[in-house]
């Protein structure tokens, strides 16, 4: 187990570098850099240069590249021209604020899903089973940007139930429960449209391997021995049904830590996928790069994260 | 003494019993039988028919402004309101659908190209042209799309690139984005169908490899092309819009679907004027649920292997 892990952590670097070559790659297509993008109207010719000289701006391309590769191999993004501080640092103080929402919708629409599919497949081609079939394929065609728009303006303008966008009120000066409430009023929204979105596809993978595990012999003997209905499917079913849907968690993972880049727009959510989206209006290279390149690190590691669940999941398949 | 007529008749009689339903019509019949996905037929007809031929109808033209009826509400006179310019909405979703329908078309049609061929020669050459194309494959498929879409469309706002002309990067770059997935479908087909007897069959007729990939192996995979092009327009539509909804996608005054619920982000228009973000945002919705239904119906179809997952 451990040798095919090592195997595959060592087959992710070819990967990386490929990737890496395209972000910068395309970085350096972007005309302007910070120096212009601050629109700085009393920098002069040579104060700009001096900038770029500090930033390491004026090398030639292919040397910006080895310097920001060698420096990521030291654990350094470098760093944030913007908030003046690292990389990394920027990273860690936005991505739990990310991380809050996403490990919510995360167990909602798991366990909505769940349920749902579940019986939408026990009583297949009922009323309940067709109704639950349409929806899903609306939930999955939703515009997220759209749902998040239509929920802020009627749930939070015309309604007044919840605040349309941030994750404190503004001067909130609370601590201790008064700051978990109002944090928790502002993340009832964004929870509910990203997990209104998110559950569509879950429920139909579920639905699906329940439909595949009631079909199986050994549900067919349970029933044979007298067993009650319910105990076939909960006790019999459901736990196998649940089991392919483990290595779903693992590509669930970019997703955890990489902010949802729209959704947070729209909410304004002071998450990492907010100011990624930030970053690039002020060209901030160090973080764009750095984020991009934490993202397919995260889709990488979530790859195999799902592999190897699928492994402990199902023993009979054997992982070299 | 026997007729001979008759003698050919019966034999007739005994084909047509052999004789099988071709691939293609057991798959309509099955379609046809989705009613889930007939619906959704119906409803991309009747958008495709609205967006394309409704704008002849409409009295008004793209651009022209009612300045007696700025920001009103849906009227007689105008259906679905006008916004602060005094344009009238009801075309101008009609016409951003065009844009909006065409650069999914488009967008997908190149991943497929793109993907078909790559997958194909990757499935068919193995060795050193696999290895390099799904390595490739790999980078791409682990490259966060969302960011890069969103650099791309700042570029090309920076490279001041005139918006009639922008419509076209934008399809190249979400088509070019898009094929990976594809390519890995028609690149396992491919390696299982070149073991199969009908290839021992072209080599035996010494053709070509161009001719085996494109004619004997590739309408093999035009089931799965279907159904994973069909699919991939909803998403192709999804992308584009959260891109103009940005504005870094089409952008004005070429409207599309997107870049209209982009007046949203004005308070006023957000709260007090619905009419002019809700029908293109409606639109996008109705559209990409009907091509999701139509393509689950075409895997049911097309590919009863692939049924369920």
């Amino acid at each position: 187990m451990s040798q095919y892990i090592i195997r595959r952590l060592l087959q992710m670097i070819p990967t990386l570098i490929g990737i890496s070559i395209i972000v910068f790659a395309i970085s350096q297509m972007v005309p302007g850099d910070y120096i212009t993008a601050s629109q700085n109207p009393n920098m002069t010719a040579e104060r700009a240069d001096q900038l770029r000289a500090i930033y390491g701006l004026d090398k030639p391309p292919v040397q910006q590249y080895f310097v920001w590769v060698k420096n990521m191999l030291t654990g350094n993004l470098g760093d944030s021209f913007q908030h003046k501080m690292p990389v990394t640092k920027v990273i860690n103080t936005y991505v739990w604020n990310s991380f809050a929402i996403a490990i919510v919708t995360l167990i909602l629409s798991w366990t909505i899903a769940a349920f749902v599919g579940v019986f939408s497949a026990q009583f297949q081609y009922s009323f309940f089973d067709k109704v639950v079939t349409l929806l899903v394929f609306l939930l999955m065609s939703l515009p997220s940007f759209f749902i998040g728009l239509l929920a802020i303006k009627y749930f939070a303008l015309d309604l007044t139930w919840f605040p349309t966008g941030g994750m404190t009120s503004a001067g909130l000066n609370a601590s201790g429960f008064a700051y978990i409430k109002d944090v928790a009023s502002h993340m009832v929204l964004p929870v509910t449209v990203m997990t209104v979105l998110n559950v569509g596809g879950l429920t139909r993978y579920f639905r699906t391997g329940m439909l595949e595990v009631i079909r199986q012999d050994y549900i067919r003997t349970a029933r044979a021995k007298g067993l009650k209905e319910r105990t076939v499917i909960f006790k019999h079913a459901f736990r196998n049904a649940l089991l392919p849907a483990i290595t779903l968690l693992g590509f669930e993972l970019p997703g955890l830590f990489g902010g949802a880049m729209i959704l947070e727009r729209v909410f304004a959510w002071p998450g990492i996928g907010q100011i990624y989206l930030a970053s690039l209006n002020m060209r901030d290279y160090p973080l764009m790069l750095g984020f991009t390149m934490f993202l397919a690190v995260l889709t990488l590691l979530g790859n195999l994260l799902s592999d190897i669940l699928y492994g402990v999941a199902d023993p009979r398949i054997r992982l070299k | 003494m026997e007729q001979p007529e008759n003698r050919t008749e019966q034999l007739q009689e005994q084909l047509k019993i052999v004789k099988t339903e071709s691939p293609w019509k057991i798959a309509v019949r099955r379609f046809a039988k989705n009613r889930l996905a007939l619906i959704g037929l119906v409803i991309l007809v009747i958008m495709f028919l609205i967006c394309f031929v409704g704008p002849f109808f409409s009295q008004y033209t793209l651009n022209e402004t009612d300045v007696k009826n700025r920001n009103s509400a849906p009227s007689s006179l105008h259906w679905l309101g006008t916004d602060k310019l005094g344009r009238d909405i009801m075309l101008r979703v009609m016409l951003a659908g065009r844009i909006s329908l065409t650069v999914g078309l488009v967008a997908t049609a190149i991943s497929v190209v793109i993907g078909a061929t790559l997958g194909a020669v990757a499935g068919f050459y193995r060795r050193y042209a696999d290895t390099i194309i799904m390595r490739i494959a790999d980078v791409f498929l682990a490259l966060p799309t969302l960011p890069i879409l969103i650099t791309l469309g700042a570029i090309l706002s920076d490279l001041k690139v005139a918006p009639e002309k922008r419509i076209y990067f934008l399809m190249l770059i979400i088509g070019i984005l898009g094929w990976v997935g594809l390519a890995r479908l028609v690149r396992s087909q491919i390696l299982t169908l070149r073991e199969q007897e009908f290839m021992q069959a072209t080599e035996a007729l010494g053709l070509r490899d161009n001719r085996k990939i494109f004619r004997h192996l590739m309408p093999n995979t035009i089931p799965i092309i279907i159904v994973s092009a069909t699919l991939g327009v909803a998403g192709a539509i999804l992308t584009e819009s959260a891109l103009s909804f940005l504005g870094l996608g089409v952008v004005p005054p070429t409207p599309s679907w997107g870049n209209m619920i982009n007046a949203a982000n004005n308070l006023i228009d957000f709260r007090k004027r619905p009419w002019i973000w809700i029908p293109p945002g409606m639109c996008i919705l109705i559209t990409v649920t009907a091509i999701n239904l139509i393509g689950d119906g075409l895997r049911d179809a097309l590919d009863p292997k692939m049924k369920n997952r």
